[in-house]
């Protein structure tokens, strides 16, 4: 039996099968899964912030879409993954309350989804699918073994994608 | 300006653990009237975090609650978040509404049980709120408040994520409310945006 790590708010993990990648309770944060399918390697990052450009404090790289992704490719290839064969899963992006006149920032859910599709894109990994959007959290664990992402919610079912 | 959060001094710290103390006090007096029974806080908590550990606060990331979120607008902008565990919050709308204790759960928890709620939180934040005015001469008006009925993590990641552009810390001031000093009603979280620190902490006397 693998272990399952833990990953936490604007935070980055790696993980070798059995051991699995968890982080709990994604609201408009996004949870990244990418892996390479032949190490049996994967790798989770709990985003925040779409664009480290925005901010006018970007030291830790794991808390936006942007910079988390370029950090997940230096670490799988740091571990021996082959970057040209990452996959990648997401999940989260949703948006929690809403407000009459709703400020940019509560559609913070839908802009961090935006931008990780567009990033993930831009270094050439492929998305194998992607669970984002409407109004409820998500507690999600990705099993480098099959690259299966399992989704939790309250309220609105358990996935696997 | 104060954009990073570990640069406060102790002293500082106990500052605004202090005007907490003054805003919880009036919130929990506020609280005991609306439900009728004894309410007590914990000894108010001025700290830096990081944002993981926040949700830890009341109980992981995963823990099941109700949040109520308000925009505190203003000379010092802040977040103010009632965070209270589903189960505890049933039995607050029973209390709210007159019923017998039991009668609201998840399932029957309606527009009519989270108005109630948001009530409760509009008049706990701004008699907090009130009392920290008076005391620092600050200008603080509560926007109207939102309801998220999620886990913790979730409910808390839009707001904390606000702060993330600036910094990876948070100042939490913190107090739990308790009735007869053991039941555990909420966690009251009021996080001071990094640019209105300097105005606080300049109306309390002891700026950098």
């Amino acid at each position: 039996m693998g272990k399952i790590i833990q990953v936490g708010m604007a935070d980055l993990k790696l993980a070798k099968a059995p051991d699995k990648l968890m982080t709990a309770g994604l609201g408009s944060c996004i949870g990244i899964c990418v892996r390479d399918k032949s190490k049996q390697l994967g790798a989770l990052a709990h985003i925040m912030l779409p664009l480290s450009t925005q901010a006018r404090n970007a030291d830790n790289k794991a808390k936006f879409a942007d910079t988390a992704i370029e950090l997940l490719v230096e670490e799988m290839k740091r571990n021996g993954a082959d970057i040209t064969r990452l996959e990648a899963k997401f999940a989260g992006g949703a948006q929690m309350f809403k407000f009459s006149g709703e400020s940019d920032i509560m559609k913070i859910g839908q802009r961090n989804a935006a931008a990780v599709e567009e990033y993930l894109q831009k270094y050439g990994i492929k998305i194998l699918a992607k669970d984002v959007g409407g109004n409820y959290g998500r507690t999600i664990t990705y099993d480098p073994a099959t690259g299966d992402l399992l989704v939790r919610t309250i309220g609105h079912g358990e996935r696997i994608i | 300006m104060v954009d990073d959060f570990s640069k406060l001094s102790g002293l500082q710290l106990d500052a605004l653990r202090e005007i907490g103390n003054i805003g919880a006090g009036n919130a929990a007096t506020a609280l005991a009237q609306m439900i009728n029974a004894k309410i007590d806080m914990s000894v108010p908590q001025a700290r830096i975090m990081l944002f993981s550990e926040v949700p830890d606060l009341v109980g992981g990331a995963d823990k099941h609650v109700v949040g109520i979120y308000l925009r505190v607008e203003g000379s010092a902008p802040a977040s103010i978040l009632f965070i209270i565990p589903v189960e505890k919050a049933c039995l607050l709308v029973d209390m709210l509404m007159f019923k017998p204790l039991g009668t609201t759960n998840m399932d029957n928890f309606g527009d009519m049980e989270m108005s109630a709620m948001m009530e409760l939180g509009n008049i706990i934040s701004a008699t907090y709120l009130n009392a920290l005015a008076a005391f620092t001469g600050l200008k603080l008006l509560p926007s109207v408040p939102a309801l998220g009925i999620d886990m913790a993590g979730a409910v808390m990641d839009a707001i904390l994520a606000q702060f993330g552009e600036v910094a990876d810390h948070v100042l939490v001031l913190e107090t739990d409310f308790r009735k007869e000093a053991v039941d555990l009603v909420g966690h009251f979280i009021l996080l001071p945006e990094p640019g209105a620190l300097d105005t606080i902490l300049k109306a309390l006397g002891v700026s950098m």
